[in-house]
């Protein structure tokens, strides 16, 4: 990514200038922001550095232990009595067989395969679309400019559950109801995206453009060695959680599909935990099959997020 | 350009115009279709389960607008010093927010049912003789579903809030500190201050996303809605209407314009707010 981030905002982080240690509550968290400087660690004292590390690992348990839970539970075998009142953290028998047991209850891989395919068509479609829309609307000059824009715009003060019920029906009138493609097609270009995009391209210097306008460049040419190295900061941003939306997504694919065979992930999860609850561990193992991807490709791609976030990309 | 400008019109311009069409007629999804006037809108008036997920929905609201407003923020300030590790800390407090309600809902249904680690963890203690109904209760699924919708969001809004702190001035944090205010004065005077247009900003996303709820809700009452559906959203009784045998196409719609009337305000004021801080 290169370094050139106009919209990227100075951090202030902590370093040492001197300042006594800080008194304990809020007061600590103030007199931090007050330290200035390079990079900052080294900067609080041990006792505020102990409180500090102990403060992240609680709300760390706190945020993260459900999910270790449900992984363990998804371990446990049937031996293994998981109800009692202090059941041990640790599968005293790991196994995988919950696993095999629920892909033999729901076909819970080719579930994970349909979610991966509306996942993709909606990432492609938002790198596709909202890059070249974001890009005409910031840079190209043409007929109905404005009102598209306005359009757009207007989108946003549509929470995406009003319109859904004739979105569906949208969707049905083009024969794509209970397929994927009809779950994957609305949100292929989102209207937020596209504005991002235009946000992000408007942040490159006008001259720039100019310049290369003057130098005989066609819009294509301008959008690909000027525009696209510029905005790769939210072109990630954009990607990444179109991905994690579509993969997560549940109340728009609940609509659409009707055939247990082409059910998303979340979809299928919901119908196995209403059909056979008896056995905790089933869903248990379901909602890890559904977490774990996602998490593994937010973990490893989560230095373009936040680059992503301090160049402005989210602001809600 | 045209494809985004065909799905401008095909998948938001046209469902929003025939919203509003579909409202005044009884279309279903097998059939029906004739237009019956405002005979959607006299059934919202007297729509009993619609006023059970409107309370439900300002309850929701008004418990997480707090919540959800102050401890991101917190949160954010215990993350924003760069020292060694916070990488892995602030991925990590995102992961909720990465993972889709449902699988977080699964999880939380398995904690809070009856013979869940929460009751049996209670009864063990024997702090109560019979399970708590989490699950099979009204406003126990209500505040079951907010609490898992906080600890769901306390990430999102945590880095939202991360952005804005770094937009705080350092100077005026010197400058009051070369005044002489101390810590707790200058969070209150410089800090605060600082991040009061992002807490405005967060509180209206709080409560838009409130009113929006769903699968929380959905997935911890298994589809039910809770005994006697008492327990429902509004975008559940939308869902409800959408297919099957009591499908109504246009009484959805109807419902859907209820929840665009009541979202509408705190979306233009986001909108507002967002290119304020842009």
């Amino acid at each position: 990514m290169p370094d050139v981030t106009p919209r990227a905002a100075p951090r202030p982080h902590g370093a040492p200038d001197g300042e006594p240690e800080p008194e304990p509550g809020p007061s600590r968290q103030a007199s931090r922001t007050r330290r200035r400087g390079r990079d900052g660690f080294g900067s609080p004292g041990p006792g505020e550095l102990v409180l500090r590390y102990a403060l992240l690992v609680l709300v760390l348990l706190l945020l993260i232990s459900p999910f270790l839970w449900q992984l363990s539970t998804s371990l446990k075998s049937l031996n293994e009595d998981i109800y009692t009142g202090t059941p041990s953290f640790l599968p005293e028998q790991p196994t995988l067989d919950n696993y095999a047991q629920v892909a033999e209850t729901i076909p819970v891989w080719s579930y994970a395969v349909n979610s991966l395919i509306v996942a993709a068509i909606v990432v492609l479609g938002n790198a596709a679309g909202a890059t070249l829309a974001g890009y005409a609307l910031a840079r190209l000059r043409f007929r109905g400019a404005k009102l598209l824009l306005v359009g757009f715009l207007a989108t946003l003060v549509l929470p995406g559950e009003v319109t859904i019920i004739s979105q569906y029906i949208t969707v049905r009138g083009l024969g794509l109801a209970d397929t994927l493609l009809g779950v994957a097609l609305p949100g292929a270009i989102g209207m937020l995206n596209v504005l991002l995009m235009r946000t992000a391209f408007q942040a490159i210097p006008q001259e720039t453009d100019e310049a290369a306008v003057i130098d005989g460049a066609t819009p294509w040419q301008r959008l690909i060695h000027i525009g696209l190295p510029n905005v790769r900061g939210m072109l990630s941003v954009i990607t990444i959680f179109a991905f994690i939306g579509a993969w997560d997504d549940f109340l728009w694919p609940l609509i659409v599909l009707n055939d247990p065979e082409n059910f998303t992930l979340t979809v299928g999860l919901q119908y196995l935990n209403g059909t056979f609850t008896n056995n905790p561990r089933l869903p248990a193992a379901g909602t890890m099959i559904s977490f774990i991807p996602i998490v593994i490709l937010f973990a490893s791609l989560q230095r373009f997020f936040f680059r992503g976030v301090e160049e402005g990309a989210i602001k809600g | 350009m045209a494809p985004a400008a065909l799905w401008l019109l095909v998948f938001n311009v046209w469902p929003s115009i025939n919203t509003i069409v579909l409202a005044f007629t009884n279309s279903r999804p097998l059939g029906g279709g004739r237009f019956t006037g405002l005979d959607n809108f006299a059934r919202v008036l007297s729509d009993a389960q619609l006023a059970d997920a409107l309370l439900n929905s300002i309850v929701f609201m008004l418990v997480c607008l707090p919540l959800l407003t102050i401890l991101p923020l917190l949160l954010a300030i215990l993350v924003e010093k760069k020292i060694p590790g916070i990488a892995f800390f602030r991925t990590a407090f995102y992961t909720p927010v990465v993972a889709s309600a449902v699988v977080v809902a699964l999880i939380w249904s398995w904690a809070l049912n009856d013979r869940g680690l929460v009751n049996g963890f209670a009864q063990w203690l024997g702090v109560i003789a019979e399970p708590i109904p989490f699950l099979t209760e009204r406003w126990l699924l209500v505040f079951s579903a907010i609490s898992l919708t906080v600890w769901k969001g306390l990430g999102y809004y945590m880095i939202i809030y991360l952005s804005a702190l770094g937009n705080v001035r350092r100077e005026l944090h010197e400058a009051a500190a070369v005044d002489g205010a101390g810590p707790v004065r200058r969070f209150r005077s410089v800090t605060i201050p600082g991040v009061r247009n992002t807490m405005l900003l967060v509180s209206v996303m709080v409560a838009v996303s409130a009113l929006r709820v769903f699968s929380e809700l959905f997935i911890l009452s298994n589809g039910t809605g809770g005994p006697g559906g008492r327990a429902q959203s509004v975008v559940m009784l939308i869902q409800m209407y959408s297919r099957g045998f009591y499908g109504h196409f246009g009484y959805a719609s109807a419902l859907s314009i209820v929840l665009f009337v009541i979202t509408v305000g705190p979306m233009l004021l986001l909108l507002r707010l967002n290119r304020k801080a842009a």
